[in-house]
């Protein structure tokens, strides 16, 4: 009998884990004009994520303390966190908070090293969706010329 | 020539992969110093990357992404001789692609 119960829940959670598989994948499908062209993060999240809700969670952000061109400064992402679906950038102080946005697949590490545009000095946010939630960690980076703007 | 350069190195199990694009990613918001008028966005708003007939990876862009953009990610699961396809495109619906072997 316990045995029964123990594979109907299994079952259950099975789909349910499905579901929430299949979910995110409808959600980053294209380009979110909403979630690029809004003005603060938090409208970018709800359009991006449906929720602005993130955590402080296990994250490294690998961003120089001083950016002499705010055209051009990197920033590495990574996580220990498990069962990551997607990876956003932020610079807070952008007309357009979102830089980027990366939805991993099969077989993807949780990693991403791009270069972004940093309008002033400002934070770089990095939200990290894992297993349905949302964490993020940040690092702020003084700009000394500005990459926005002529 | 391609406007894509791609570097793909396998160590350990793990496919590290290097990209450099060759696009100007105007924001929109600057203006021609000489004219005065908006220069008009021109950035690339989607970069997918394919290894073993899969997705690794879909990357979403806005105009902050900087000029000639650089992109590194990891994925497990390939191997040395196997290819790992880039293909962007932009606001603009232009579009390219490029392939390399990951070694």
């Amino acid at each position: 009998m316990q045995r029964r119960i123990f594979l109907k829940g299994g079952l259950a959670a099975g789909a349910a884990g499905v579901a929430a598989g299949l979910l995110p994948q409808a959600v980053l499908a294209a380009w979110s004009k909403e979630a690029f062209e809004s003005k603060d993060m938090k409208g970018a999240l709800k359009a991006l994520f449906g929720s602005d809700a993130a955590t402080p969670g296990q994250i490294k952000i690998k961003a120089p303390d001083i950016a002499e061109n705010g055209a051009v400064v990197p920033v590495t992402v990574s996580t220990d966190l498990e069962g990551v679906e997607a990876m956003a950038i932020f610079a807070t102080k952008n007309n357009f908070p979102l830089t980027s946005e990366y939805a991993l697949g099969e077989g993807a590490l949780p990693f991403v090293s791009t270069r972004i545009k940093m309008g002033k000095t400002a934070d770089v946010v990095a939200v990290v969706k894992a297993g349905g939630k949302l964490y993020s960690a940040k690092k702020a980076v003084k700009v000394t010329i500005g990459g926005c703007g002529g | 020539m391609s406007s894509i350069k791609i570097r793909a190195k396998e160590k350990g199990g793990v496919v590290t992969v290097k990209c450099l694009i060759s696009h100007p990613m105007e924001t929109g918001f600057r203006k021609d110093k000489k004219t005065g008028k908006p220069i008009p966005a021109h950035f690339i708003q989607e970069v997918v990357a394919e290894s073993g007939g899969k997705v690794r990876m879909t990357a979403y862009w806005s105009g902050a992404i900087s000029k000639n953009p650089y992109l590194s990610f990891k994925f497990k699961g390939g191997k040395k001789g196997d290819t790992v396809k880039i293909a962007w495109k932009d606001n603009k619906g232009q579009s390219d692609s490029a392939e390399a072997k990951i070694s």
